[in-house]
């Protein structure tokens, strides 16, 4: 790469010269251009990607009255509960008494479990509901609203959870925290 | 008689012309970069897949910082003028409406709203204020800063944003979107940090469909 070159001065010049080699020193300039191009695709990529982008969210009117206009089957519904801690329950259609239907999931294995049921039902029958417990943070509702879009649901709610679902939910917690 | 391997000359290239453009072009980037600027209010977004960009023009800020303190920041000075006139007339605060038009962000009570008022620009910051109370449905005063950012902007389109940090609870967030509600503000935007479609999802699959039916 850089490379000295000796030979050149290897001759004397005369009497009373101190100095007789002279090194020229060619550099490989190589390196430094990469590390320029290195440094100028790290300014390229973070200039255009720094702008926030900004998630629509629709709310419904305060709706005093039943669904009557949206019928839909709770068969054909999916509840999601968001706990603390990242937990993520969910359960179809209508909430078990005994609880035989509540299981536990995670934010990765929820997508299969969305893109499963929605294969499995009727597009007018299929329908969301989001269910966020006191100690849920931001970032999981917009995690789960956020699964909403990229699976492309078209209704899906986000409601106020019940006292029975949340006593579950904590009971659960408390049992997958004590193992 | 010919070799089987040729004798190779040295090819050496000058690289200070390319060392040249690399430098220029590295300048010119770093002459763009906007840095953005340092927040009072520090907030980590969340990221989502929705891919319009938020606006900038006409917005009303809400943001709830990591332990669910809640501020307010408007752009439009004129109507910040106009709120801090409609203050002062309705609840008797007796605020400077220049403090009150020249400030960035607010979070405190009605009451402590004319102290925070005299705290230095640079000194005024998030973690020091207490945010406006939005605890439950009774105290929440955000309902009231929203009935007066309505009335400001009387039917003028306005851009209401919602910025929370990821590790706020859900409880102000809810309460937030209680505000909301009350004054008819049903269509509101988050801001989120991008994020890409995952491959193989039907969102992704819905953009690829439509962008090969726009190249046709």
């Amino acid at each position: 790469m850089a490379e000295m070159d000796t030979s050149g001065g290897g001759h004397k010049k005369g009497p009373g010269v101190k100095k007789g080699k002279k090194l020229s020193t060619r550099i490989d300039l190589t390196p430094m251009v990469d590390l320029g191009f290195l440094l100028i695709t790290f300014f390229i990529f973070t200039t255009t990607m720094s702008q926030p982008t900004a998630f629509k969210l629709n709310l419904p009117k305060e709706a005093d009255k039943p669904d009557n206009d949206t019928k839909i089957k709770n068969s054909g519904a999916l509840t999601i509960l968001l706990g603390s801690d990242n937990h993520v329950f969910y359960y179809e259609g209508i909430l078990d008494p005994a609880g035989k239907n509540f299981k536990s999931s995670t934010f990765k294995d929820i997508r299969e479990e969305i893109i499963n049921k929605k294969r499995s039902t009727d597009e007018k029958d299929f329908f969301i509901v989001i269910k966020p417990n006191e100690e849920s943070t931001y970032k999981n509702v917009i995690d789960a609203l956020d699964e909403m879009a990229i699976n492309v649901v078209k209704r899906y709610a986000l409601v106020e959870i019940s006292e029975g679902e949340n006593q579950l939910i904590k009971a659960t917690e408390k049992f997958s925290k004590a193992n | 008689m010919s070799r089987p391997k040729l004798p190779r000359k040295s090819t050496s290239i000058d690289m200070t012309a390319m060392c040249d453009v690399a430098f220029l072009l590295l300048s010119f980037f770093i002459l763009t970069t906007k840095f953005k600027a340092s927040e009072a209010i520090t907030v980590n977004t969340p990221s989502s897949v929705a891919s319009k960009v938020a606006p900038d023009k006409d917005i009303v800020l809400i943001t709830i910082d990591k332990n669910g303190k809640v501020f307010i920041s408007l752009d439009d000075e004129s109507k910040k003028v106009f709120i801090a006139t409609t203050l002062n007339t309705t609840k008797n605060l007796n605020l400077d409406v220049n403090k009150f038009a020249k400030s960035k962000f607010f979070g405190t009570s009605f009451t402590q709203l004319s102290s925070f008022l005299n705290i230095p620009e640079e000194s005024r910051k998030g973690n020091l204020l207490p945010g406006i109370p939005c605890k439950d449905s009774i105290n929440n005063e955000l309902v009231d800063w929203m009935k007066i950012v309505n009335d400001s902007y009387q039917g003028q389109k306005v851009n209401l944003l919602l910025k929370g940090d990821n590790l706020s609870k859900y409880p102000s967030f809810k309460n937030v979107i209680y505000a909301f509600k009350k004054n008819d503000f049903l269509k509101f935007q988050m801001v989120t940090n991008p994020e890409s479609v995952p491959i193989g999802s039907d969102l992704w699959k819905m953009n690829q469909s439509k962008s090969g039916s726009k190249e046709d």
